[in-house]
Order: C-alpha cells, then structure tokens, then sequence
C-alpha cells in the first residue's frame, strides 16, 4: 500500500512532466515556428494598432429596454454580426476579458420569446426589410459563443441598403463587396456558406 | 436538411467505422506489448520511467491490487489540482493575474477532472491560470482518460484469460496509454487544430480596438493542446467558458467535423481492441453495432425535432448550423465527453431531453474512453444474466459461467450512478439551494437540475448550462456524484474482471447463448433501454417531455 502510495506520488509528478510541460512547449514551439499567425489569435491590424481577431464577432446590434438599438449613429455605417449574450460584457475591463457566453434560454422561455420579437421589429426598421421578406434566424438569435464571426449570406444582403445609404456608395459596389466576402463550405463539404462581418467592415472601410 | 448536411453526417459516420478497426488494432498490439511503428521511438521513453517510478513492466496486479493503484493514482491527482487551484495567484504562468480559486469551486473542479468528467462550474478564461489549465487540468485530461482505458483493457484481459488471478499492470496500461496512444494522436490533432486558428501561446490577453471604437480583450493561451486531449480523452473540459462554440476553440467546419470525430474515435476503436484481445473480432463488433444503433436512433430524433424547431439558431454558432451542432449534441452525450459545441439548453425540447437521455442510459453508447466500453460490458453481462432466465440456463459470456458476484457488480454499477441522478436531482428540487440556481421556469427548470446531475453522475460534463452551479450546493452534491459515478462503476467493473479471469471455459454447447450474432444486439439495445427507461421515464416526462407538449401548444414560461 505505501509503496502503491509512492509509486502514485512519483507517476504522477513524471506524467505531469511528461504531458503537462513537455507535451503543450512542444506543440507551443511547433506552431509558433508553423503557424504564427493563427497561433496567436488571427490578430487583424490596421495599421500599427490591433482591431480584432479575425475570428471574434464585434460590431453587433443591441437593444436598450425600450426595444431601441443601441449606439446607432456609430454601427449604422457597417454590417452588423449576431446579437450576443454578453454583448455588455466584450472587453469592458481587464477583470472580464472578451468573456464567452450564451443565453441558454429554453425553448419555452418567454423572456427569449420577448427579445427576438424586439430585435426583428428594429432589425426591420433599421434595414427597412419589408414583413414579406423573413430574417434569416441567426441575426435574431443569440450565438453559441456571443464572439460568433459569422452571419449567413442572406443576413448580410439584407444590410446591403442601409449600410451604402450611410456612406453614400453605390449600392452595385456594396453588393460586389459582399458576394465577394459570402465563404463556401469549407473544402466543398464542410459547415454553411457564411461571411465574415469583421473582414467585410475592413474591405468596407478601406473602399474609402 | 440539405444534402450537403446528409454528406457530412454520412462522411462521419464512414470515417468513424473506417478508423475503428485501424486505431483498434494498434490499441491492442500496444496494450498487449507487442511492437508497434512507434515502439523503437518510445519504448525507451517508456523504460525510463517505469525506472523512475520503480514498477516492473512484466509485474502483474490481482483486481484488488489493480484498484488499488488506480483509486491511489486519482486521489493524489485530485491533491495536486486542489492545490495548484487555491493557490495560483502565488504561482507563475498567470499574466491575468487571476485570483486563487474558492476552495468548494476547486474541489468540484478538481473532482470533475479527476473522474474524466469535465464538468464546467469555472469560467476557462475567467478562473484558471495558465499554469493551472496547463500542468493541472491538462494533465488530469491525459491520465483520467488513460485510467478509464486502463480499466477497460484490465476488464477486457479478466475476460480473456483464463484460471489466471492478475489482470496487468495498472501502471503499464496507464503509461502505454499516454505514450503510445494519446500522445501521438493528440501532437498530430492539435497542429491541425493551430493550422485552423485555434491559439496556442503565453501571450498577455490582447487589447484590441473595434471598428466602432470600443475596446476589446481577446483572451490567449495554450489552447489547442488541452483541446486536442479534451477531445480524444473524452474529457470535454473547455480551455473558454463555452467549451468548442469559441471560435478561439473550434474556428472552422473543417475543427468542428474533426473535434467531432475524435470525441467517438477512441470509445469506438476500443471495442475492436476488445474483440481483437478476447480473440474473436466479431465480439467486438457486435458491441460496436450495439452503440451505433442507438446512436442513430437518438440523432435522428434529435435532427427531426430540431429541424421542426422555431428559432432552432439560439446558442448556435453560423459556421456549423443546425446539423453539425445536433450531431455534436448526440455525440458529445452518447460518449461522456461532454464538449458543446452549442448550448444544450437552447435546443428543442425533445432534442435536449435524448442529450439527457443518452447520458442517463450510463454513457454506453460509445460513451468515455474506456469507461464506455466496461459500462457495455456490464451490460453485455447482465444481458447474458436475463436471456439466461428466460431459457432457464445457467447464463455464460466468453465461454465462462456468470455467477451471482458478477452479477451483483453488475447490478451494483448500474444502480449506483442511476441513484445519484435521481436522488440528487429530488433533493435540489425540493431545496431552495437547489431551486434558486434555475435559469428557465416551467419544465425546463427540472430539465437543468436532471440534466446537472446525469451530466456529474455519467461523468459527462456537458450542462444544460443556464442553470448556476457555481453554488457551494451543486459544487458539493455534484462534486460528490462524479466520485460516485466514476469509482462506482470501475471497481465493480474490475471486480467482475478479477473473478471471470479465475474461471474455467466451457465449450459452447447446444445450449448456449452466442453473444456474436443480431440476437445478442437485439437484446444488449433492449436492456440497456428498458434499464434506462423504467428508471428514468418519469422524471423525463415531468422535464423535456411535458416541455414539449406545451411549446407544441404555444406556453412559455
């Protein structure tokens, strides 16, 4: 028995080397050396400063308690990704860093019931999406992550109009733009067809 | 459903079955300390620490003296990570300058990676340091695994052999399964998990300013190694707090279908290991057809009711979409791996209600790295036990006479855990403890205390995750499940295997029951559900099954 005891003392500080040291440098040295770019974040620069990760949602739509959208004025002019569960919490202190988070409401939770009805009514309004027209279901309903990245290509049409008004462009150019930004399933087979709502608002910015 | 998602599903399917006997194969020549491909480069690797530790590798153990080592081995694991947990402040490796974690919140923590169970009462980025998820969570994600393979294959040898007394080396199975298996395997995983996007760094969380100006902190680390064993070691443990929907986790399609296929990969692989090692190739497939049949049964009932759901995108991620997150559903529940990839609590009723069901049927169906397949083989015994009352024939399995003390393990580690579900979740729903940590109300409420303590009980770790369990109740309660449900099932398990390999074989007479045939699938499929079913039926029709009568009738709650 003690000698079980010691045995379990020693294998495990041996294990614990083995595939909590060794094994994550190696695999650390490996991408670095492989892969730098993905390895760190798939950072986005404009310029000297960093604006994001390529794979981390930003611009979306809220709601205050009225069922307006909040800070308007300042998303109006780019696409808007999937409403996000904690949407309050991305990056708001050094204590809660870019926090990952779902709503987790039921089916039957009439609160869930409540804000999807608010946020078609303004998604409506904002991109002036007549009744006879549905919203694609993600751009009403929460992500997974609240960092998804992602909206579908008919989510993203559907902004077209709002956003060349807000800037003034042609709405052919716009569309371009983001036919020119709808992902395929990846290698032809896998996941949805799908863009990217930072990469598009960056392709967005530099066409002026 | 679009064709595309019938393709992915099938391509799944086809690419788990291929690589079962391959994987398996290799499994059992590793296990049975013949060479391999990657013998001449790790076997010094494995005699340097078998030195180190001070075992023999040709020194075998008696059941007891197996369990034994396994029950030491855990215990000084769960020490370790308690510790590394209330103290990480102190330590280094924490550039977020995280707090020590609550003692309570540690030793749920601490228990959950221990029993392979993963469970995620912690915020990954939140809570833990680097150091801690790195030479703590991680390293209980590689050796938690290798235990429950280690039993299984000790299990498999009780078996095999026959008027033997010793089952191996609990210390040889552990470390060729680290070295031989997982090691590899999980190298080759996580670069193609970087290659994707997925972060593996000791960077500072980075500052980032949006297009709209707002400041945002993107968390980094060392992620795609911990996922890679999370995944393949059926562990389920995120590196962030919603586990594989981060993009940081599982950026692409391409991630999603391959951190799905290595959740089934080893429990699958396994039962041909089995078969290859009891000598008969076609007992192990019949397992394997078992857990695949109910593994289709469930996906399709959760497709269908997913698929006829409205706002079925709430807790889903765009790049994977309604299919990929249903088919991660079934498979991270079936085996008790216990990653999302999208919220669980967020599916259609009836989808959530056979997540919760394929745990609650004893996480067989493929279920853990190991675990699964000594859960089957319980099963596959008690199966045995009844088709021999009807015949009124003393029942045998492999050959050997299955007595009253197998049968009592048996009974022993289906009741154990199923108790615990049921009794646990009774007492936090008569409990404001226990209530006041719902999220949803109506059914749904129950739903999430069920699913909590299926999820600790079957060492699964996934959640119907509204629900507060960072509460010292359910860090307790749940804490305490998990011990149950994971030693509650492998020293029976090693218990039936430490008798059966003291047996004689018989040879098959007229009257024997052959358990490699349909007849046998047929049977093991019925007792599994009809165990699963008498026991767990009525608090299933008080949660998901009353949940979606009346959404069908338009009541929310």
């Amino acid at each position: 028995m003690l000698r079980q005891l010691r045995i379990s003392i020693v294998m495990l500080i041996v294990l614990t080397l083995v595939t909590g040291v060794l094994y994550p440098l190696t695999v650390t040295l490996a991408a670095q050396v492989a892969f730098p770019e993905s390895a760190n974040g798939s950072l986005v620069q404009r310029g000297a400063d960093v604006v994001g990760s390529a794979l981390i949602g930003q611009v979306t739509y809220a709601l205050t308690e009225d069922g307006d959208i909040n800070n308007l004025d300042a998303i109006a002019p780019y696409f808007w990704g999937r409403p996000s569960a904690v949407n309050d919490m991305l990056g708001s202190s050094a204590d809660a860093p870019g926090s990952s988070g779902a709503s987790n409401y039921a089916s039957t939770n009439a609160r869930l019931a409540q804000l999807v009805t608010q946020r078609e009514a303004a998604f409506r309004a904002a991109n002036d999406v007549p009744d006879t027209i549905a919203i694609p279901s993600e751009m009403i309903y929460a992500s997974g992550s609240g960092l998804d990245p992602h909206i579908s290509p008919e989510a993203a049409r559907l902004q077209i109009d709002r956003v060349a008004a807000v800037r003034g462009l042609e709405r052919t150019t716009v569309v371009r733009l983001v036919e020119q930004y709808v992902e395929a399933p990846q290698w032809g087979i896998f996941g949805q067809p799908r863009v990217n709502v930072l990469l598009l608002n960056l392709a967005l910015d530099q066409l002026q | 459903m679009t064709t595309l998602e019938l393709v992915q599903i099938a391509l799944y399917l086809g690419l788990l079955i291929v690589c079962t006997p391959l994987l398996g194969g290799y499994m059992a020549r590793v296990f049975g300390g013949e060479r391999t491909w990657l013998t001449p480069m790790l076997r010094p690797a494995e005699n340097a620490i078998y030195r180190l530790v001070g075992v023999r590798a040709d020194e075998e153990q008696s059941w007891k003296q197996y369990a034994w080592s396994l029950v030491l081995f855990n215990v000084a694991g769960f020490v370790l990570l308690f510790v590394l947990q209330v103290a990480q402040h102190g330590l280094p490796l924490n550039p977020a300058g995280l707090p020590n974690v609550e003692p309570l919140l540690a030793f749920n923590t601490a228990t959950s990676f221990v029993t392979n169970t993963n469970w995620q009462a912690y915020g990954g980025e939140t809570t833990m340091s680097y150091l801690t998820q790195m030479i703590g969570l991680n390293v209980q994600n590689f050796v938690s695994a290798a235990s429950g393979v280690a039993v299984v294959i000790a299990m498999t040898r009780g078996l095999a052999r026959r008027q033997a007394s010793a089952i191996g080396s609990f210390w040889v199975d552990l470390v060729r399964c680290v070295l031989y298996v997982f090691l590899p395997l999980c190298l080759i995983f996580a670069l193609v998990l970087v290659s994707q996007g997925v972060i593996q760094n000791f960077n500072a969380y980075t500052q980032a300013t949006t297009l709209t100006g707002e400041s945002q902190l993107l968390p980094q680390g060392p992620a795609a190694s911990q996922i890679a064993i999370k995944q393949l070691g059926t562990n389920g443990g995120g590196f962030f707090n919603v586990n594989s929907a981060h993009p940081f986790e599982n950026p692409t399609p391409l991630t999603n279908f391959l951190e799905m296929l290595t959740i089934l990969l080893i429990p699958a692989a396994l039962t041909y290991t089995y078969g290859m090692m009891v000598g008969s190739k076609r007992q192990g497939w019949v397992i394997f057809t078992a857990m695949l049949a109910l593994f289709l049964i469930g996906l399709v009932v959760m497709l269908a009711s997913e698929y006829g759901a409205m706002g079925a995108m709430e807790g889903k991620e765009t790049r994977f979409g309604i299919a990929n997150s249903i088919l991660w559903g079934a498979a991270t529940t079936s085996a008790s791996n216990g990653s999302v990839n999208a919220m669980h609590s967020s599916f259609s009723p009836l989808a959530g209600g056979i997540a919760l069901l394929n745990i609650m049927l004893g996480e067989v169906i493929f279920g853990g790295v190991g675990a699964g397949l000594y859960g089957m083989l319980i099963f596959a015994i008690l199966t045995v036990f009844i088709a021999g009352l009807m015949v009124g024939r003393t029942p045998e399995y492999l050959g050997k006479k299955v007595e009253s003390w197998e049968i009592k393990m048996a009974i022993l580690a289906v009741l154990l855990p199923s108790a615990c579900i049921l009794l646990f979740a009774a007492l936090a729903s008569v409990t404001d403890a226990g209530l006041s940590s719902r999220a949803n109300a109506g059914p749904h409420g129950l739903s999430e205390i069920l699913y909590a303590f299926a999820s600790g009980a079957g060492n699964n770790g996934s959640a119907f995750a509204g629900l507060n369990a960072n509460t010292p109740f359910y860090n307790g309660l749940l804490g305490i499940a998990m011990w149950i449900g994971r030693f509650g099932v492998i020293v029976p398990a090693l218990a039936i295997a430490g008798s059966m390999a003291r047996k004689k074989v018989a040879p098959p007479s007229s009257g024997t029951f052959p358990t490699d045939g349909g007849m046998f699938v047929a049977l093991l499929m019925a007792v599994i559900v009809i165990v699963g079913a008498l026991t767990f039926f009525p608090a299933l029709s008080l949660g998901p099954i009353v949940e979606q009568l009346l959404l069908n009738s338009g009541r929310v709650f």
